[in-house]
């Protein structure tokens, strides 16, 4: 009877419910698309490292795992360790900005067509000149750009687009390493280098013997693997730290709008609450009504939350492909339906206690 | 003569309106024995609805004693009068006061639910529904259903607990003569053969006439 009671309240006022249950979704999808794009973008940088075919990465000292600023590697060391033994191949490549998300990977193509197994072409094909970009599929989408067409919006050079590749293998751009070296200043210079060891099971001894190597000091060397499995939420500085802002946010919000709505519901429902009153229902019969009203409207708002968080993650694919990556996140929904409940029961609290306390008389005296 | 249902003995409330007292009830003595039809009447302001108030458990009264069956409700709790309400009595409004979220048979059902008795209705009930004639409108809202029949399922509802007290605020207050004769019909059937004790207030000498007997009130008093 209790829940035929919420039901019909709900029904009774449907806008109320539904823009309530809205507002309540709100929050819960932009924690969602939030943790989603954190957790998607540091997916997509550990696959297109994957997909580059090294076993080993070796990165500048005083570098985090996420940061990388410059090219401060002298491109004679990427000789050095491909002289190294049981060192299969070692390639030196530079990354530049392009913008905030967005990078450009300078490469030297026979080498990365080694290691890698070369790009996958959808349109036109490798490098054939200094001037040319190879752009994969979700940048040339997002820009709407093809094999042939020219571009002067990226690092301010006039650049011949070569072919639109696959995605999945270094940056969304790729151009000749030694333009984007002279480009940024950088000559001889490169950001990360990869190696490839001659046989999977020498990975290990790679490791050692470049970790021992003098000519390596201070720099960070890593597994793929191990580079990969560092790229998450938590090793991103204050990453985590605005997730929770963000989750505070979204309970203040959940216990705005709740608080709001079922104020008003009560002050509506007033005589109706004299009513139960007068049929003999307790304070707490009173507001385990309000309570329960709010769970519901808090349980369809993070369905409803959820539902748009694979709604705008359609968009986010539709429309910046190449920029932003948005995963699923299903870990957080448990989370988020936390989130928004803490938000709702609080914001139902105070409508519920004013409820339940309402005298019977005033109550049924009300118009 | 049987023991008093009902036992008031020298009832009084004040209602503190900003920083004035003001006497609702200045001393109030009735007796109201089991299965009595019992009206009372009185102008506006005369203490009716208080005594009703106090009867049926809405508010406490300042002072006097107030039995029902022997127990003294003038010292109960909140929750004290939570619990009498839910048992033993039931309450008809001059406004209906049905939810109006729900059908005629939630409306009954929900009082059920609060005295934490099965949904499920006693054939005896079921044969009440019939007198009152509302069995085939139980699935209607309120707002479908006429003033006289609201009242009806009030009335339906205000019982379906078994109270030993019904309490009706000026019932028919809101209806046309024909519904009310109606109501009151419906309401002097109930006491006769359930002898189901009635304290109702009314305006009208007509439906006073219905009771075994009347009371008029005036200025908080009992006057005759």
């Amino acid at each position: 009877m209790t829940a035929r009671l919420v039901l019909e309240n709900l029904k009774h006022k449907p806008m109320r419910s539904l823009l309530s249950v809205f507002l309540i979704a709100i929050p819960v999808t932009l924690i969602l698309c939030l943790v989603g794009l954190s957790r998607g973008m540091l997916e997509d940088s550990a696959r297109r490292e994957r997909g580059i075919g090294a076993d080993i990465i070796v990165r500048p000292p005083q570098t985090s795992v996420m940061t990388l600023s410059g090219a401060p590697i002298p491109e004679k060391l990427v000789d050095a360790i491909q002289r190294q033994p049981h060192v299969a191949l070692a390639m030196g490549v530079i990354v530049h900005p392009v913008t905030s998300v967005t990078f450009v990977s300078g490469i030297d193509m026979p080498r990365f067509n080694q290691m890698s197994g070369g790009f996958k072409y959808l349109e036109g094909g490798p490098f054939r000149g200094p001037d040319d970009l190879i752009v994969d599929e979700y940048y040339a989408q997002q820009h709407k750009l093809h094999a042939g067409d020219q571009v002067t919006d990226i690092l301010n050079h006039r650049w011949h687009i070569s072919g639109v590749v696959e995605g999945g293998k270094l940056a969304h751009l790729s151009v000749p390493i030694h333009t984007l070296q002279d480009l940024t200043g950088n000559t001889n210079k490169v950001s990360q280098i990869f190696v490839k060891a001659g046989n999977p099971a020498d990975i290990p001894m790679v490791m050692a013997e470049l970790k021992a190597n003098t000519f390596l000091p201070d720099y960070n060397i890593y597994t793929m693997e191990e580079f990969t499995s560092l790229l998450t939420v938590e090793n991103v500085g204050g990453l985590n730290t605005f997730i929770h802002v963000m989750v505070a946010i979204g309970v203040v919000i959940g216990f705005a709008v709740v608080l709001l709505s079922m104020y008003m519901a009560v002050l509506q429902r007033t005589r109706e609450i004299g009513i139960l009153k007068a049929l003999g229902a307790s304070r707490w019969f009173i507001l385990k009504i309000i309570l329960a009203e709010a769970v519901v409207m808090g349980v369809a708002g993070t369905v409803v939350g959820i539902g748009l968080s694979f709604v705008a993650r359609a968009l986010i694919l539709a429309l910046y492909p190449a920029s932003l990556t948005q995963a699923i996140t299903p870990d957080w929904w448990p989370k988020a339906a936390i989130i928004s409940l803490a938000g709702v029961l609080l914001g139902a609290l105070y409508p519920g206690l004013s409820a339940a306390a309402q005298d019977p008389i005033e109550a049924l005296a009300y118009e | 003569m049987s023991e008093p249902l009902i036992e008031i003995r020298d009832l009084r409330k004040i209602y503190r309106v900003g920083r004035v007292d003001v006497p609702a009830l200045r001393g109030v003595d009735l007796d109201v024995p089991p299965g009595e039809f019992l009206a009372i009447v009185g102008p506006s302001g005369s203490g009716k609805s208080t005594l009703f108030h106090i009867i049926g458990g809405l508010t406490p009264s300042s002072g006097g004693t107030v039995r029902i069956g022997g127990q003294d409700i003038s010292s109960l709790t909140d929750a004290g009068r939570t619990q009498l309400r839910k048992d033993k009595v039931g309450f008809v409004f001059q406004k209906f006061n049905l939810l109006p979220n729900l059908t005629a048979a939630d409306n009954i059902a929900v009082a059920r639910h609060i005295a934490g008795r099965s949904q499920a209705v006693d054939p005896e009930f079921e044969g009440l529904l019939k007198l009152l004639g509302i069995s085939e409108r139980l699935n209607h809202k309120p707002a479908a259903l006429s003033g006289g029949e609201q009242q009806r399922v009030a009335i339906a509802r205000a019982i379906v607990n078994h109270p030993a007290i019904l309490l009706a605020d000026e019932p028919t207050g809101n209806l046309d003569s024909e519904n009310s004769a109606a109501v009151l019909d419906v309401m002097r059937d109930l006491n006769r053969r359930l002898r189901q004790t009635i304290l109702m207030i009314t305006h009208n000498p007509e439906a006073a006439a219905f009771a075994h007997r009347t009371v008029r009130m005036r200025d908080g008093r009992i006057v005759e």
